[in-house]
């Protein structure tokens, strides 16, 4: 168990992620949550690639043994498609505060006072979210 | 006798014991100002993180964007938001234990996962040898580099696709309403 | 922000070498840890530490919003436009084993040209997140 400690560490952080984005309501929150999620996954990439002893992918005749590229190339254009994405969910979530008055899940859900089933809501709750987008 | 690999073993797992206790902080924490400023600490910890294993591109990246930019992101979100959250009405057990199975089952399958930094590795096995082609390919030492923009390039135009998106859908959502404003 | 003197200078002695610390990221990015997506951030970094210290007025006469709205879609274009030069000579798109007198050179110019492109769209990119979310009025 303890030889898969970087596996578990990132089930750790992955775990912790998942926990936020589901069980708070607070949408900055379950962004924080999702930023954790993404991180473990760039852990996953990069634990594997390393070689004990190695060192950086830059060829270099005093060096033989180096760490697996491919991760890194991966994980670097993640890391700048990541915060991208981020600064949209930002921003839907700044529209959403600006229509409703509230990032609480909870509230947005009163607000739109519906009391039909769960699926119903989540529709609902889907289309709101585009109609803060086309409101301004 | 302690040699190099023990080392950096070790540098590894304080490393991640940190990162750990810092995503349990973040997991906690009430205030979402206090939590985004964890998520830089977090940041900053990992790209430490991988500088320790080798990556220093991503290394160089993640400081520059997950301590630096994302943190500025998310502190203008809040002042446009709110900046405390609402008390937990009710006790959650669903998400602790969707979570928790999440882990049960990952876990389980570990048992086949190779050794960390061990050479054998299937990913050092398989696939191109971007390390011995670099070179004579394109004369670029650096290969994260040549992977990157030459061999793989076409991943590389389409991340720049999703980055150039992302910033017209901004754009979109976020410049509107400063026309408005001035009405 | 009138007392934070030490902040204002500070920042104005950091931009210059924080923005050419982006440049050698960027053209040392083949030697050295670096490239287009790392320098593009750090650039951008600059810029944004300028106008949380300075304000939106002060970093929007260094990099105006017409300009970003240039580069933005720039980047991507010269990206794609080193692809069909490519192909324009006979090779399969982002190939660039021709773009010089032989591949080795072609390669290098490629990757040279391609970094410029994910610079100026991830540079651009970020500022005007930055400019987006700064410039809103809270609701």
């Amino acid at each position: 168990m303890i030889a898969h400690f970087s596996q578990i560490a990132t089930i750790f952080l992955l775990v912790a992620g998942l926990y936020v984005v589901i069980a708070r309501g607070n949408m900055v929150k379950k962004l924080i949550g999702l930023s954790l999620f993404q991180t473990s996954v760039y852990l996953l990439y990069i634990l594997p690639g390393k070689v004990l002893g190695g060192t950086a992918p830059i060829l270099d005749a005093s060096f033989a043994v180096y760490a697996n590229p491919l991760p890194h190339v991966l994980i670097l254009t993640a890391i700048v498609v990541g915060i991208a994405t981020l600064a949209l969910g930002l921003t839907l979530v700044v529209r959403i505060k600006e229509a409703y008055g509230t990032i609480e899940e909870d509230e947005i859900l009163a607000r739109d006072g519906s009391k039909e089933s769960v699926t119903d809501k989540v529709k609902i709750a889907g289309n709101k979210t585009g109609r803060g987008g086309n409101g301004a | 006798m302690i040699d190099a690999a023990m080392i950096e073993t070790a540098v590894t797992i304080i490393l991640l014991l940190l990162l750990g206790a810092v995503a349990i902080g973040i997991v906690r924490v009430r205030g979402l100002f206090a939590a985004v400023v964890l998520l830089g600490v977090y940041s900053l910890l990992m790209a430490t993180l991988f500088i320790v294993l080798d990556a220093v591109d991503v290394a160089m990246t993640e400081a520059a964007v997950g301590a630096g930019v994302s943190t500025v992101f998310f502190l203008g979100a809040l002042w446009l938001t709110d900046t405390v959250e609402a008390p937990a009405k009710r006790r959650q057990l669903m998400p602790l234990i969707v979570a928790l199975v999440t882990a049960g089952a990952l876990l389980w399958g570990l048992s086949d996962l190779p050794q960390f930094g061990s050479p054998d590795q299937p990913i050092h096995r398989q696939g191109a040898d971007y390390l011995a082609s670099s070179l004579p390919d394109t004369g670029i030492p650096n290969v994260v580099t040549s992977v990157l923009a030459s061999y793989r390039g076409f991943d590389t135009l389409g991340e720049t696709t999703v980055v150039f998106t992302a910033g017209i859908g901004i754009l979109a959502l976020l410049r509107r309403r400063r026309g408005e404003g001035g009405n | 922000m009138r007392l934070d003197v030490v902040l204002r200078v500070t920042t104005k002695f950091m931009l210059a070498p924080l923005l050419l610390f982006a440049l050698y990221v960027q053209f040392h990015g083949d030697y050295g840890p670096g490239g287009g997506f790392q320098a593009g951030v750090i650039a951008a970094a600059a810029i944004i530490l300028y106008g949380l210290i300075n304000g939106l007025g002060p970093a929007q006469k260094i990099v105006p919003v017409g300009l970003l709205e240039v580069l933005i879609p720039g980047g991507v274009l010269i990206y794609v436009g080193v692809g069909i030069a490519g192909m324009l000579l006979g090779d399969n798109f982002l190939d660039y084993n021709h773009l010089a007198h032989d591949s080795v050179h072609g390669q290098e110019w490629g990757v040279f040209l391609v970094e410029i492109g994910v610079f100026l769209t991830v540079f651009s990119t970020m500022i005007a997140i930055y400019y987006a979310f700064a410039g809103r009025r809270r609701s």
